[in-house]
């Protein structure tokens, strides 16, 4: 196979990454939605931590997304 | 597309005025500019804030109180009254990676925080920080924070490995999560900066009003990275400071 047929391709597969962090973070504002709805009154006390939650699992897409640059324009 | 209107042009290094000291080249970069802006901005930000220090303060020294308590209750709730003594350093953290990120927004400026060595070093002072401050504290009982308690014995090995190999990707982890976030949501921006002026008067409209939204996000995006990496040295501190599980 063509390298750079090969790069794409890699630089494709690595987007896969994105389905699992789209579960944690529909789960993240999932879970914090059911909590919120039982006690509304303690959810404004949890805001910082659901921000704290989705910030990291966003994180993992921006892995990915780092390997995939690598992947076009480094290698 | 020719190479100077690639989306990834913004985060070239130029040197601006050279310097050599011996073989070192420690050149004036657009880099080391906008860090002294932000240090210069940040520190205008809290001293010119505080100058009048009334009882009843004001819209810009509410600001700088709200700043100032927002990290000190953090450290507080995260660490423990122990921890204050740390405190001047992660509200100096959290300020530059702060400033940075914002000044990273306007257009034509530099982000500093979109090199991944920049973060890198702020995360390897954490880290090795936070490891120095552990032996000093506990010595060599520090170790046990890689073996929890009440794991049973047949599993100790396996996990001794996983807690010491969590430990040392700290620093990766911590230094890829604000360098990535940085240096994603500009790329984007440019891309769809491209959109606008391929698809000409009548339609690039759309993706500008996207554009406007997203600057929008970036904005959040900024504080809250300054926030995570912020609490996350605040929990890496806590590790080492209180010692239990």
């Amino acid at each position: 196979m063509d390298a750079n047929a090969a790069k794409l391709i890699g630089a494709g597969l690595a987007t896969i990454a994105l389905s699992g962090v789209g579960i944690g973070i529909g789960n993240i504002f999932g879970s914090y939605l059911t909590g919120a709805m039982r006690n509304p009154a303690a959810a404004p006390k949890f805001f910082g931590n659901l921000l704290l939650g989705f910030a990291l699992t966003e994180a993992v897409a921006l892995y990915a997304l780092v390997i995939a640059m690598l992947l076009l324009f480094v290698f | 597309m020719a190479t100077s209107a690639s989306p990834l042009e913004q985060f070239a290094i130029k040197r601006l005025y050279e310097v050599h000291i011996g073989g070192l080249d420690v050149s004036i970069t657009n880099s080391a500019v906008f860090m002294l802006v932000a240090i210069v901005l940040a520190t205008a930000f809290l001293t010119l804030g505080m100058r009048q220090h009334a009882l009843v303060p004001g819209r810009w020294q509410s600001m700088v109180e709200l700043s100032y308590e927002f990290i000190a209750k953090m450290v507080r709730e995260n660490v423990g009254n122990e921890g204050m003594r740390y405190f001047p350093f992660i509200f100096t953290l959290f300020m530059f990676i702060l400033f940075c990120n914002l000044i990273g927004l306007v257009p034509y400026s530099f982000t500093v925080t979109s090199h991944i060595i920049v973060t890198f070093v702020m995360a390897a002072v954490v880290f090795l920080g936070v490891t120095v401050i552990g032996f000093v504290r506990h010595g060599r009982h520090f170790l046990s924070l890689f073996a929890p308690a009440g794991v049973p014995i047949f599993l100790l090995p396996l996990i001794i490995i996983i807690e010491v190999l969590s430990y040392l990707t700290r620093p990766i982890s911590l230094s890829v999560r604000l360098f990535a976030n940085m240096m994603a949501g500009h790329t984007m921006l440019k891309v769809f900066a491209g959109f606008v002026v391929a698809l000409g008067v009548l339609l690039g409209w759309a993706p500008l009003a996207f554009i406007v939204a997203l600057t929008a996000l970036e904005l959040g995006i900024a504080i809250l990275q300054a926030y995570v990496f912020a609490i996350l040295t605040c929990i890496y501190l806590n590790d080492a400071i209180n010692l239990h599980h």
